[in-house]
């Protein structure tokens, strides 16, 4: 003789199905998109001349269509611009007005005077790879915040990375005026000044 | 006549279906939280380069996306293995880039004018030439905040 199965107590199935509910809630972000802020030059005057700048003042980074590299008139490797951009961001050699107190460089007479002067002109062709490009522009932008980590730390002891997701994250709790002075106070000291050519028409 | 009626014998019992809607609510709720809400339909190839030094993007609703790269495999017989702008879900010349900005302004609050930043995602073996020619366009719009959208990663893995 056949018994009947007893019934399954179906009544912890909810419970169940809300924790599994709960868990994905919480687990799951919604992707956001990343990338490198830029700001574009407005339109000029082309009657109006450029501003003058000093020779030594400016950096010059090339890319050819194969993604190779030329700083400063010599081929250079990737992972050494970062280094080298660094350098001569924080080189320091002006004198008198010029001086830059905070700078932890060589001096070196031939190289920027200030940061605040220091130009990076980035020229590449029609034919340069956007991945290449985007390499270089990532390089750069890390000599920019390496440098600006550093004085931040050593003022507020806080990297200049971290406060800038602090101004950005809505849970933060502190004073968001001071803290924007203090992140203006580190942008005026390195200004990111990327100077984009127009690409050339020539090929590599 | 027993007082105890004798259970039928020799039939199944029925299986309950009480657990039947829980089964589907977590089945829809999977898929809930698995799907994700694309508003375009990406026409181009788009194989975003890497880098480390990124900031997120909070405000979506502020984002003026523009696509660029090579049509996608589908697409090639009809638009060309030529590098295309793609704006909303149609591909477009750069020309068309400046009533972009301009439609995608007024669709936009006032006071958040200011704010709109232009998200370029570009895939990454297109020329640098046309980049530059959509962000000639956007000066000339006077869009000048941009973004290069990328993934996260180390710039070496660009050259590989």
């Amino acid at each position: 003789m056949a018994r009947s199965a007893p019934e399954v107590n179906a009544g912890s199935m909810a419970d169940i199905a809300f924790l599994l509910l709960i868990f994905f809630l919480v687990t799951t972000t919604i992707e956001t998109d990343s990338g490198i802020n830029r700001k574009l030059p407005p339109i000029q005057d082309e009657n109006e001349p450029p501003p003058p700048l000093k020779e030594r003042n400016i950096f010059i980074v090339l890319i050819n269509s194969n993604g190779d590299l030329l700083v400063e008139d010599e081929p250079m490797d990737l992972k050494n611009l970062k280094q080298a951009a660094v350098q001569f961001l924080d080189n320091g050699g002006g004198k008198g007005d010029e001086a830059c107190t905070y700078c932890r460089g060589a001096k070196d007479p031939s190289s920027s005077d200030n940061p605040v002067k220091a130009v990076i002109s980035l020229q590449n062709n029609r034919l340069t790879k956007y991945s290449d490009y985007i390499a270089v522009q990532n390089e750069l932008v890390a000599a920019y915040n390496e440098l600006r980590n550093r004085e931040a730390k050593r003022m507020y002891g806080v990297e200049f990375t971290e406060m800038e997701e602090m101004f950005k994250s809505e849970s933060f709790t502190g004073n968001k005026d001071k803290l924007k002075d203090r992140i203006k106070v580190i942008k005026d000291m390195y200004p990111q000044k990327l100077s984009e050519a127009e690409p050339k028409r020539t090929s590599s | 006549m027993s007082k105890f009626k004798k259970k039928k014998s020799g039939d199944l019992p029925a299986i309950s279906t009480a657990s039947l809607p829980d089964i589907v609510f977590m089945l829809l709720f999977f898929f809930m939280v698995v799907t994700v809400m694309r508003d375009t339909s990406i026409k181009v190839k788009n194989r975003l380069p890497y880098a480390d030094q990124v900031e997120k993007l909070e405000k979506k609703d502020l984002i003026m996306y523009i696509y660029a790269g090579e049509p996608s495999e589908r697409y090639q017989s009809v638009a060309g293995s030529e590098a295309r702008v793609q704006l909303n879900d149609k591909y477009a010349s750069l020309k068309d880039i400046k009533q972009f900005v301009f439609e995608e302004r007024q669709d936009t609050r006032d006071e958040l004018r200011q704010a709109m930043i232009a998200g370029l995602k570009v895939d990454k073996e297109t020329n640098m030439g046309l980049v530059s020619d959509i962000k000639t366009e956007l000066r000339e719009a006077e869009a000048l905040k941009i973004t290069y959208i990328t993934k996260k990663g180390e710039a070496l893995k660009n050259l590989e």
